[in-house]
């Protein structure tokens, strides 16, 4: 990568304030998810027969999926359209996507009544090819691996040429390095087979997701039960791809005290409010077609959570970032990826839980306090995960000559290219 | 799948048979006669005495939590609405309209519990095909199979399965099992043979439909003239009869498209000999290499100027 811009460990400490309270979350959210792993469902959460489906599918699973489409939006245009000057910000995303996914098995079992039979859509006597859960499942799976794959390359740049096992295993040194020799050799060759492959198993489980739903009409609020729930999926998580990058690149320039990356930021913002601006529209065609602009006369909370979900995560982005000057402003630039961030959250909350009335209800689902601390548990565990692996791989681009803080980057910039 | 080619066989045997072309009307006929053949129940709600005994049998024979003695005749319970439950996979409720309950002398009773559909969109949303459509008609679940995501209680338009949230380690979806082993030895499901009325009728669907009808016009008077199941939702195994709205006995108003039909056509068309995804490989494939280099240049002043 002859880029003026150089991905670099960034050299920091790991516990940081916010880093020992993530770990105080993340700890509560463990002790929650290992007490729920024994003692079952109904102990741990509000779920019952009226509301089968909680926070962890709304959240941990669903919002996971979609926030983790920084990964493949970035590769798209990145590698697949060649704008180079986004290339540092591919592994961010990449590195986001990794953990976003893998986060979100580990969210899915704590929710699944049997988990240790997880594996089970594998078998090809358990395959199921009208379920739609059965295609996100097998995609959601294909893609963990092409994303592993992808990052492969990262943790190859870091060991090739000075590989050192600790104790016996030390005798192994030569062969694992001729094996990091071998794969980067090949994996190089073959990368962008697999980054193509993530972007088409993107598209298909992003959208996927919203088919879910759709086997439910009956009870579906009308305000979103529609047919194309699933290209209203997958346009959201190729909108919020963008604003999920520029969110996590500015806390953590914020973070780890490094200059952000304004000029690229700002540039690849430009996308965005024309993405929100076909999905809002697509948005209300579909109310029109369908009739169903009446349901937002009701005060209740789903019209509520609709115009919140629409006007905050979709409106108000998309007119600030639409102005070319706020776009280069750095913190109106952040509030509103916030902003698309947090309704792309609402969103899937409204559709899997809000929007979810069962006929015989009698009652209402809130989450419980241990539903809670697992995903917030899970988010933390999450951040603490990523901040571990930038500060240890090279992740982050600097930029050589401005960065203001630490000189030592130097050094470790400098045993990484030898 | 393989009902589907059925189908199909017949349908074309029986065109070139008949000498009339094929149109798709037929199709949708032939769909019908087709589950006259799986076993189904008739509920008669106007027979009905809430006797509960049927909930009983239940119990015993899908060996349910044991009740304490005189909790089956307790009719205390038509005073507030019940739903089926990991205890009990039938429950009997009275009628929901006061005014209707008045003028029957507060005496109507309706049944619930799986409806065994022709189309289940529990069977069809399944991710590893634990819940089956069985040929008899019998919806059937296979707990070893199950990973408990419970999406076909999402999906089941009826409300019904049940989930084990209390059991730790080996939860299970809970549903009337239609009494699979007593169908499969020819005996009646436990709960058509407990009930003292004959409110139940057990038979092939068929038969129950042309019963139910025949019922409706000799007794114009008694009936609600629609026969709940026959096709709501592409139809279900166990149908209604009723003097008032099925609203009333938790029959919820569903139109007569199959549930999963969407979602299944939404999925076989993206999925269509995977041709499309294909498709959108070799596209992206495409686009990778063909923008070149001055494209690349072209992009990077592009937001420069």
């Amino acid at each position: 990568m002859n880029n003026h811009e150089t991905p670099t460990p960034i050299n920091a400490k790991f516990f940081s304030k916010g880093a020992i309270i993530l770990s105080l979350f993340a700890l509560i959210g463990a002790l929650g998810y290992i007490y729920r792993l024994i003692s079952g469902l109904d102990a741990t959460t509000n779920l019952n027969n009226e509301y089968p489906w909680g926070i962890w599918i709304a959240v941990d699973v669903a919002t996971g999926v979609a926030l983790a489409a920084g990964g493949f939006t970035t590769a798209a245009l990145a590698d697949i359209f060649h704008r180079d000057k986004y290339h540092s910000l591919t592994r961010p995303a990449l590195l986001t996507a990794m953990l976003g996914y893998t986060f979100v098995v580990v969210g899915l079992l704590a929710d699944l009544g049997r988990y240790y039979n997880v594996w089970h859509p594998m078998l090809p006597s358990m395959w199921q090819g009208n379920s739609v859960l059965f295609e996100v499942g097998i995609c959601v799976m294909i893609y963990l691996t092409v994303l592993y794959i992808e990052f492969f390359p990262i943790i190859i740049e870091k060991f090739k040429g000075h590989v050192k096992l600790p104790g016996l295993l030390s005798r192994y040194n030569s062969l694992v390095e001729s094996f990091l020799k071998i794969s980067h050799r090949t994996l190089y060759r073959v990368l962008s087979l697999f980054i193509i492959a993530g972007v088409v198993l993107s598209c298909l489980h992003q959208s996927s997701l919203g088919t879910l739903m759709v086997i439910a009409p009956y009870k579906m609020h009308p305000l979103w039960y529609t047919p194309i729930l699933p290209l209203l999926f997958l346009l959201s998580a190729i909108s919020v791809g963008f604003p999920m990058v520029i969110f996590e690149s500015i806390l953590s320039s914020w973070s780890f005290k490094l200059k952000p990356e304004l000029k690229t930021l700002a540039s690849i913002a430009k996308y965005t409010p024309i993405l929100l601006f076909c999905y809002l529209s697509i948005k209300i065609a579909d109310l029109a077609i369908r009739n169903a602009f009446d349901y937002l006369l009701e005060i209740n909370i789903q019209s509520i959570g609709f115009i919140l979900e629409l006007g905050i995560g979709v409106v108000l982005p998309m007119m600030i970032l639409f102005q070319r000057k706020k776009r280069y402003s750095i913190n109106y630039l952040f509030l509103s990826a916030s902003c698309i961030v947090f309704g792309i959250l609402l969103n899937r909350i409204n559709v899997f839980l809000i929007a979810y009335t069962p006929p015989f209800s009698t009652g209402y689902y809130f989450p419980s306090l241990i539903e809670i601390a697992v995903t917030i548990g899970l988010i933390s565990g999450l951040i603490l995960v990523y901040r571990f692996m930038v500060i240890h791989l090279p992740v982050i681009s600097i930029e050589r000559v401005k960065f203001n803080v630490i000189s030592k980057k130097h050094e470790s910039k400098s045993t990484i290219k030898g | 799948m393989k009902k589907d080619r059925r189908n199909f066989l017949k349908l074309t045997t029986a065109a070139a048979a008949s000498m009339v072309p094929a149109v798709s009307g037929a199709s949708i006929e032939h769909d019908e006669e087709d589950f006259n053949d799986v076993f189904g129940v008739l509920v008669d709600t106007t027979v009905c005495i809430g006797c509960r005994n049927c909930e009983l049998a239940c119990n015993q024979e899908n060996k349910l939590p044991e009740q304490p003695n005189g909790h089956f005749s307790d009719k205390s319970v038509f005073d507030s609405r019940r739903r089926p439950s990991v205890e009990s996979l039938t429950v009997v409720n009275s009628c929901m309209d006061s005014n209707v309950l008045d003028d029957l002398n507060g005496k109507s009773y309706g049944k619930i519990q799986c409806m065994h559909c022709n189309h289940p969109a529990c069977v069809s949303a399944c991710i590893v095909g634990a819940l089956t459509k069985c040929n008899h008609g019998v919806v059937a679940y296979d707990a070893w199979k199950c990973i408990g995501c419970r999406y076909c209680m999402v999906a089941c338009p009826f409300q019904i399965p049940a989930y084990e949230f209390k059991e730790a380690l080996k939860p299970r979806v809970m549903k009337c099992t239609f009494c699979y082993d007593r169908i499969h030895d020819d005996k009646k499901p436990a709960c058509v043979e407990s009930c003292p009325v004959e409110a139940l009728t057990f038979g092939k669907r068929g038969d129950l439909i042309k019963l139910a009808h025949s019922k409706i016009e000799t007794d114009p008077d008694s009936y609600f003239d629609h026969v709940y199941g026959e096709s709501e939702i592409g139809g279900t195994s166990w149908m209604y009869l009723a003097s008032n709205e099925f609203i009333n006995y938790d029959l919820p108003k569903l139109t007569e498209e199959h549930i999963p039909s969407t979602t299944e056509s939404i999925q076989h068309g993206i999925f269509k000999s995977f041709l499309p995804p294909l498709a959108l490989y070799g596209f992206l494939g495409l686009i990778m290499h063909s923008i070149r280099q001055d494209e690349k240049k072209e992009a990077e002043t592009d937001e420069q100027s």
